[in-house]
């Protein structure tokens, strides 16, 4: 009897997937409308190929500090043929570790975003699902959590840990899970009264089994919206932390710590070249993400709007 | 309403003591005795092991936590490790100048964004509505030391109109409204970037609300007696426009304080945020947990502030 109806509900999923193509697709009908969305999108899609194919787009390396001709070193070199964006102060191609520094800054904020999204849905289904104590605990710890400012705790632990591209990761990913807990946890209890989820737990249906076939299947549209907004916050605080030195460690490039070279007000006032590019970048890829997030918003949830 | 504040204000209590665990736990993470800390080390030696013993720096965890949160109720946060200097001095002593810089952000932020965000809602789907929309994406956008960077280097190198750094001019000795001025002078840059979030939120929040309330049919009544487009839009619309965005009031306040440690690390302004950061570099982990502490506390009371105001300025709401 179970078995029966578990099939029958397989063939209408696969009915419904073979008659939807994406390109007729509602929410992807909706996202196209958004200019600002699909800009974004189409220059995110440039900077993740970009950093992708680094090794083989970067012209020079970007740790080697590069001899001219003569045999001198190029050191703050401005902008011209040889180097596209100049060179820092310890001679290094500026394009090239822009490229390798955008490899290493969206990693960090993608990884950083996984473990906080792993982190932040394990909990607020847990807490949303179970309800009673479980649920009092773990929204009390978020309550507690929330109070602490992101770029803050971030700071605080990175200076008592070793600031290595692992611990930044880790860092960011544990500090910023608590937004996505609360509004998964707010989805699942939404979700949990609805008749069909009733109907599924009445017929003895395992709870493992009911979240993750009926439950996370229809609360994914908010997290991967609150995925995508939170990979923003993730650069900006991953650029922060480098920029104060207790980030992506030199001679690694990342964008962040590329702009701590303007901290030198020589640099900041004649070398524009030095830190501008690594601003600019930090700027657009978050605002285009920023775009395609609230794209995302309203193509996925119409409801969320506002 | 009384009963909902009363209820609200319990509710922090536990999230207070949690907030002291978590501070607590993160200093057992930091290398060196966090108990040490709390002991004035200009004292004597004898007096040192009587401090040490009366701490009980031995005990078990939990035990050495209560001891700790007597000594933070007591307005003991520590002492430096390097100078011996009390943490709870230097903050006091950097606090005004971090108030003067995020009270000025503050005013800006409102005065600036609420017009704006009326202004947007008023000219829906007309460029001006999106040239600020997409201004606002770029406000919450850009990363705070670059935007502030970059007005030194446009504002302060390149024009000379604004100093680079500081609060007032080194040994310049103003007073009065030359002294002012000067604050003035100083304050606009980092002001503006500590601003330029909140004013991008405030807008949008604006914006919003406008839009729901100017949809409600008391507006229409308001158009269609007669009334002129500034009495419906400024005393009928943004009046009741306003209710929800009291509440950024209370979210802003930790916000540009959190925003003060980049801004004020940048221009050189004498405030916490520039302590926590020279004690960051110098890994004075009491400052940096007491800081913590602090700004913690203050979200906390913030989200209180908000949910409060909220239930105060629109009766309707019930809890």
């Amino acid at each position: 009897m179970n078995g029966s109806l578990e099939v029958s509900e397989e063939k209408i999923i696969v009915q419904t997937e073979e008659s939807k193509s994406w390109r007729d697709n509602a929410a992807w009908k909706r996202f196209k409308k958004n200019r600002l969305a699909l800009i974004g999108a189409v220059i995110l899609m440039v900077l993740l190929l970009a950093s992708i194919m680094a090794p083989v787009l970067a012209p020079y390396s970007p740790y080697d500090s590069i001899k001219s001709e003569a045999g001198t070193l190029d050191v703050l070199a401005p902008p011209g043929s040889e180097h596209i964006l100049g060179t820092d102060s310890l001679g290094r191609d500026m394009l090239s570790r822009i490229i390798y520094g955008g490899r290493v800054s969206l990693s960090v904020a993608f990884v950083a975003v996984m473990i906080a999204t792993v982190t932040g849905v394990l909990l607020g289904v847990i807490a949303g699902y179970y309800g009673r104590w479980i649920d009092t605990i773990i929204m009390r710890i978020t309550d507690v959590v929330i109070c602490f400012p992101v770029l803050f705790l971030a700071i605080t632990v990175a200076t008592i840990l070793k600031p290595n591209l692992f611990n930044v990761m880790l860092i960011i990913g544990l500090v910023s899970w608590t937004t996505m807990t609360r509004l998964v946890r707010g989805e699942v209890l939404r979700l949990r009264e609805m008749d069909y989820i009733e109907a599924t737990r009445a017929m003895g249906q395992r709870d493992f089994i009911i979240i993750m076939k009926h439950i996370l299947p229809n609360i994914m549209a908010p997290i991967v919206v609150q995925g995508t907004l939170q990979t923003a916050e993730a650069i900006l605080t991953e650029s922060a932390l480098s920029f104060l030195g207790v980030g992506v460690q030199q001679p690694v490039p990342s964008w962040g710590n590329m702009l701590n070279e303007a901290t030198s007000i020589m640099v900041l006032q004649f070398k524009p070249w030095v830190w501008m590019p690594a601003g600019f970048a930090i700027l657009i890829t978050i605002l285009c993400i920023n775009f395609v997030g609230d794209g995302l918003r309203d193509a996925l949830d119409p409801k969320m709007k506002n | 309403m009384k009963k909902y504040l009363i209820k609200r204000l319990l509710q922090s209590i536990p999230i207070l003591i949690g907030i002291t665990i978590m501070t607590f736990a993160i200093m057992q993470l930091a290398p060196g005795n966090p108990m040490q800390t709390m002991i004035d080390p200009k004292i004597s030696a004898e007096e040192m092991q009587r401090a040490q013993e009366n701490l009980g720096m031995n005990d078990s965890l939990p035990v050495q936590y209560v001891t700790w949160l007597k000594e933070i109720a007591q307005g003991n946060f520590g002492y430096t490790v390097k100078t011996g200097q009390s943490v709870g001095g230097l903050i006091v002593e950097r606090l005004p100048a971090t108030l003067l810089l995020t009270g000025t952000a503050f005013i800006m932020a409102f005065a600036i964004g609420v017009p704006l965000g009326v202004y947007s809602a008023t000219h829906r789907y007309k460029l001006p509505d999106y040239v600020l929309t997409v201004i606002s994406f770029v406000g919450i956008s850009i990363p705070s030391f670059f935007f502030g960077l970059a007005l030194i280097f446009i504002f302060a190198l390149k024009l000379g109109w604004l100093p680079t750094s500081g609060m007032i001019t080194v040994g310049a000795d103003y007073s009065g409204f030359q002294l002012f001025v000067d604050y003035l002078k100083h304050v606009t840059l980092p002001a503006i970037v500590l601003a330029l979030p909140t004013i991008a939120v405030v807008m949008r929040f604006t914006r919003s609300s406008m839009l729901e309330v100017l949809n409600q049919d008391f507006i229409r009544t308001a158009d269609s007696k007669g009334l002129s487009k500034k009495v419906v839009y400024l005393k009928h619309g943004l009046r009741n426009a306003l209710i929800p965005v009291i509440t950024i009031f209370g979210l802003s306040i930790p916000f540009l304080f959190g925003g003060a440690y980049i801004t004020e690390h940048i221009f050189n302004w004498p405030g916490m945020g520039s302590l926590g950061i020279q004690s960051i570099v110098a890994r004075e982990y009491p400052v940096i947990m007491a800081l913590n502490l602090f700004t913690s506390i203050l979200v906390m009371s913030g989200n209180l502030l908000a949910d409060v105001m909220y239930a105060w300025a629109d009766p309707r709401i019930r809890y």
